[in-house]
């Protein structure tokens, strides 16, 4: 028994004046749903996922099918001279590579400079990616290269993040250890205020749209 | 740390005369002021916003116990450890003996407020370990040995050459002069502390009763590196952070970046829920939560309740005129601003901070610009009344204002008073129009001259006015 639990919990008790709430006031709090006001908008939530990530530093492409990411890959790879090496979620080892590709689906290391990451899905209202760890998509591959590609099937774009939450509620193994919210590459105003990408996390974080 | 609130007047003549910090602070003014304005004008929901977080604040504080009962229950189910902690002594003493039990050699840390506000650093170091700030503005405020001097933008004092200076002394490395520069040095200096950290310490924005999940915002992704890739992460975190549902999260969300850095998100928000799973490939073995009261419970009860809705953006101190004209370090202890001239008195003692609550004027700035509407200028003058009758505040200022108020309870003599006053004034002045040196108030009339009034009251005025008409 922790003395000080009771002694916190007792002194909150003691402010509000009350007792400890009994079990079927404590089941109606839980029941309540707040819902919350969400930011109104219209539109096509493709265009303005795409149009709020790019205006944070961010960069996307588009391609027809799931097999044409690694040629996707491929052109971020060129335009920014990363070595043909990349760290990759599991969820994607069906992705067929070039020759000189050099794939692995561990944890990303202190070298590395590329990864390529699924995401669970997009949302619209901020145009941010949510990514949840697990042996298929390891939370380094999202702060450790200084380039990050992330795969998001159109269809998995949503509009507000209250409808993001319901896809972490259904998993099978509940939240995971990480989820990760990306709104762009890694930013710092610390010196004087100045806006600088590449903190500590990636330095480009460039989204290949699927579909 | 060491508190130096009581030194509040020298400290602040000491930075009005700093010409780097005043270069710093004008820089303030245009960046997270402006850029805050444009982003609540940007968003019509704003306003209506503000009052629901106001509402579910006030609704969490109401149940406070259950939602904290129900979070502990959630985080052990998932696999992590929660710790109650009274005081500040309490809260150090937990995050050591774990840090102890495994042998914590190297620990980083994400950014805290609660780890400054419990002087978590100091007791790490003394018994040798090796602790790393890795939020930039936290870094470079270490090396200088500084506190911070705002909550979301500690190193907001400092311009780009002491920056300079600072690493180049600290890496032994070639004179970096340019921001990208700059960053990127931190960048590969802190790259080799994270992958060696034995403990990565983080704070906790929210704690959701639904998932038993921390949730930090950053913008850097220094937090998450934190603790990824330490062994142990360690969440420090007062006890009113908790929300009942990921749907509430959102709603501060919204209000969060906008307020503190003028963006409508911050780069990286992560929840985080227990340690990493079996067959994960990453992430701490271990997860710990250190719940903080340190004074919490205790304002819970009593008039500053409402205080307990902040959730740290940092607003009220950039809207601030008097923050923007000393800075933090003025204020002595880690909260600076309208929320610390708040918060100081209440954990540290009244008499320890007597200037805070009175270097203010009252303007209600800070109260407007509040995401979730905090009072901040009433509970200011309430900690004024409170040091009044406690007898904190001298006697000449308690004398003086208790003649006033039977002065001004009695409106014939008040305004009697007010017919001698402008008329001695008036003539004290008529040569110049203006006074130079006041009885009683040669605090004011040193630095500047008093305009000599017209001769009669504004009331005597109003009247004849409106009778001619």
């Amino acid at each position: 028994m922790s003395t000080a639990r009771d002694e916190i919990l007792g002194a909150i008790r003691g402010a509000l004046g009350r007792g400890q709430l009994d079990d079927v006031t404590r089941a109606k709090l839980d029941a309540v749903e707040h819902a919350h006001i969400r930011p109104a908008f219209e539109g096509d939530l493709v265009e303005r996922f795409v149009r709020k990530f790019e205006s944070r530093a961010g960069t996307v492409t588009r391609v027809a099918k799931l097999s044409d990411v690694p040629k996707a890959v491929e052109a971020h790879r060129a335009q920014w001279h990363l070595p043909k090496r990349a760290a990759v979620g599991a969820a994607l080892h069906k992705l067929k590579w070039a020759a000189g590709w050099e794939i692995h689906f561990d944890a990303a290391g202190i070298e590395e400079t590329l990864s390529v990451s699924l995401a669970v899905c997009g949302i619209a209202e901020t145009g941010s990616l949510l990514f949840a760890s697990g042996p298929e998509s390891p939370i380094t591959h999202n702060f450790v290269p200084d380039d990050q590609v992330a795969v998001l099937p159109v269809e998995h774009i949503v509009k507000w993040f209250e409808n993001a939450w319901p896809i972490l509620r259904q998993r099978e193994d509940g939240m995971p250890r990480a989820t990760n919210i990306v709104s762009g590459p890694s930013r710092t105003a610390d010196v004087e205020q100045t806006v600088q990408l590449g903190a500590h996390g990636p330095r480009r974080v460039h989204v290949v749209l699927v579909g | 740390m060491e508190m130096r609130s009581k030194e509040f007047k020298s400290r602040a003549v000491y930075y009005i005369h700093d010409g780097a910090l005043q270069k710093a602070m004008g820089m303030l003014r245009d960046g997270f002021v402006a850029k805050r304005t444009q982003q609540a004008a940007e968003l019509p929901e704003f306003e209506a916003l503000r009052e629901e977080a106001k509402n579910l604040k006030n609704h969490i504080l109401d149940h406070l116990d259950h939602y904290l009962t129900r979070y502990e229950a959630a985080v052990k189910a998932s696999g992590g450890h929660v710790h109650w902690a009274r005081d500040a002594a309490e809260a150090r003493e937990i995050i050591l003996g774990i840090c102890r039990r495994v042998h914590a050699k190297t620990v980083t840390k994400g950014k805290s407020m609660v780890s400054e506000e419990i002087g978590l650093n100091e007791a790490l170091i003394e018994n040798g370990m090796d602790v790393v700030e890795t939020d930039l503005g936290e870094y470079i405020i270490q090396l200088a040995d500084e506190p911070p001097s705002h909550i979301i933008a500690p190193a907001v004092h400092k311009t780009k050459d002491q920056v300079s200076d600072l690493f180049e002394e600290a890496h032994g490395t070639e004179r970096k002069t340019t921001v990208p520069d700059l960053v990127n040095e931190a960048r590969q200096v802190l790259r080799e502390k994270y992958f060696r950290a034995d403990v990565g310490i983080t704070g906790g924005n929210y704690l959701v009763a639904e998932t038993g999940s921390s949730v930090i915002v950053t913008n850097e992704g220094n937090g998450d590196l934190t603790q990824t890739l330490a062994k142990v992460h360690i969440v420090t975190s007062g006890i009113e952070r908790v929300v009942p549902r990921l749907d509430d999260v959102t709603l501060f969300l919204r209000l969060l970046a906008r307020s503190a850095t003028g963006q409508e998100t911050e780069t990286y928000t992560t929840f985080s829920t227990g340690p990493r799973r079996a067959d994960d490939k990453d992430g701490p073995e271990e997860y710990h939560v250190v719940l903080v009261d340190n004074g919490r419970s205790k304002m819970l009860g009593g008039r500053f309740r409402e205080m307990l809705r902040c959730i740290r953006c940092g607003a009220c101190m950039n809207h601030c005129p008097v923050y923007g004209s000393v800075g933090g370090h003025a204020y002595g202890w880690v909260y600076p601003g309208p929320m610390g001239s708040v918060l100081t008195p209440l954990i540290k003692g009244l008499d320890n901070a007597y200037d805070l609550p009175n270097a203010c004027t009252l303007n209600g700035r800070c109260g407007s610009v509040c995401p979730v509407k905090i009072p901040l200028p009433d509970l200011l003058r309430e900690l004024r009344h409170m040091q009044h009758r406690q007898k904190i505040t001298p006697a000449i200022q308690r004398h003086a204002l208790t003649a006033w108020r039977f002065a001004a309870t009695r409106p014939k003599l008040y305004h009697f008073g007010e017919k001698v006053a402008a008329r001695l004034l008036a003539l004290a002045g008529r040569r110049k129009g203006r006074l130079r040196k006041l009885p009683l108030a040669a605090g004011w009339t040193d630095a500047r001259d008093l305009p000599a009034p017209a001769g009669k009251t504004f009331l005597e005025q109003w009247q004849k006015q409106r009778g001619g008409q």
